[in-house]
């Protein structure tokens, strides 16, 4: 049986025409039944950094999104059972203010140029910082980190930590908040694969 | 506008305000208002693209003395 050559031709000219269009509807479809997802990997242990991924992973979870965050290196400090103790240093931070949260408004807006070599040689300079800091989080509403990790947990954000780290500083499970999966670079990996969204922090 | 359920996240920052009202919500029926009243000047962005993400029908959104208020419809 041989084709006609005409209607082929038509055939052919018809579906380019309504191939793009189905395909465009179909993908919008799937687009807007999945669920977005992110995965984070938190490495850092300060009272500064340890707001990016509690922040992004809890207002992520608030938009429906799957999210997962993996904890390693210095980042293992944000799941330890207490946050209290974590701490911020002005010391070779050249981007970070230093005002005082208290007193009247003139006072409050003065920058402290302090330099680095001051800073380093003055004992407990951290400390003072990182209460100025703890004061200056409270006076503007901005959630702790406790309360963050709480929120975020609550709302279905999944922790993993990297086993690896854990054992390399000397930490023990127990150290850690509970609802953790103990993981390895091999289990993340694929997670982060799927993922919309993949932040390195 | 009537509403179900009131939110105060007076004094809140980001993100906590998008916070409590997902819990607000997530304690409400379908069909039920939210009226969340905010201080933070970026919730005004934000409510609305937690709206649209979520598809949670933001019905109203306005600013009166430096403060945010509106009316979120639990889908």
């Amino acid at each position: 049986m041989s084709t006609n050559p005409e209607i082929e031709e038509l055939i052919n000219k018809r579906l380019d025409e309504l191939l793009p269009q189905k395909l465009d509807a179909l993908l919008q479809e799937r687009e807007e039944s999945k669920t977005p997802s992110m995965a984070i990997i938190a490495t850092k242990g300060t009272l500064d950094w340890a707001y990016p991924p509690f922040i992004l992973a809890s207002t992520a979870a608030a938009l429906g999104w799957d999210v997962t965050v993996f904890f390693t290196f210095y980042g293992l400090q944000l799941v330890k059972k207490d946050v209290s103790d974590l701490k911020v240093s002005p010391l070779g931070n050249p981007g970070m203010p230093m005002k005082m949260p208290f007193g009247p408004d003139w006072f409050k807006s003065i920058n402290w140029n302090i330099p680095n070599i001051v800073q380093a040689g003055i004992p407990g300079f951290e400390s003072v910082a990182t209460s100025l800091m703890q004061q200056t989080i409270k006076n503007n509403g901005v959630a702790g980190i406790a309360e963050l990790r709480e929120l975020s947990q609550e709302a279905g954000v999944k922790f993993v930590v990297c086993q690896m780290t854990v054992e390399l500083f000397g930490f023990s499970h127990d150290d850690f908040v509970e609802g953790m999966d103990y993981v390895g670079a091999a289990s993340f990996l694929p997670v982060a694969q799927k993922a919309d969204v993949t932040l390195f922090i | 506008m009537n509403f179900d359920r009131e939110l105060d996240a007076r004094g809140l920052n980001c993100p906590l305000p998008i916070l409590r009202a997902k819990k607000a919500l997530g304690e409400m029926t379908s069909g039920q208002t939210l009226r969340i009243i905010a201080t933070d000047p970026g919730s005004v962005k934000d409510f609305a693209a937690f709206a649209k993400q979520t598809g949670n029908e933001l019905l109203s959104s306005a600013e009166n003395n430096k403060e945010f208020e509106f009316y979120i419809k639990r889908k």
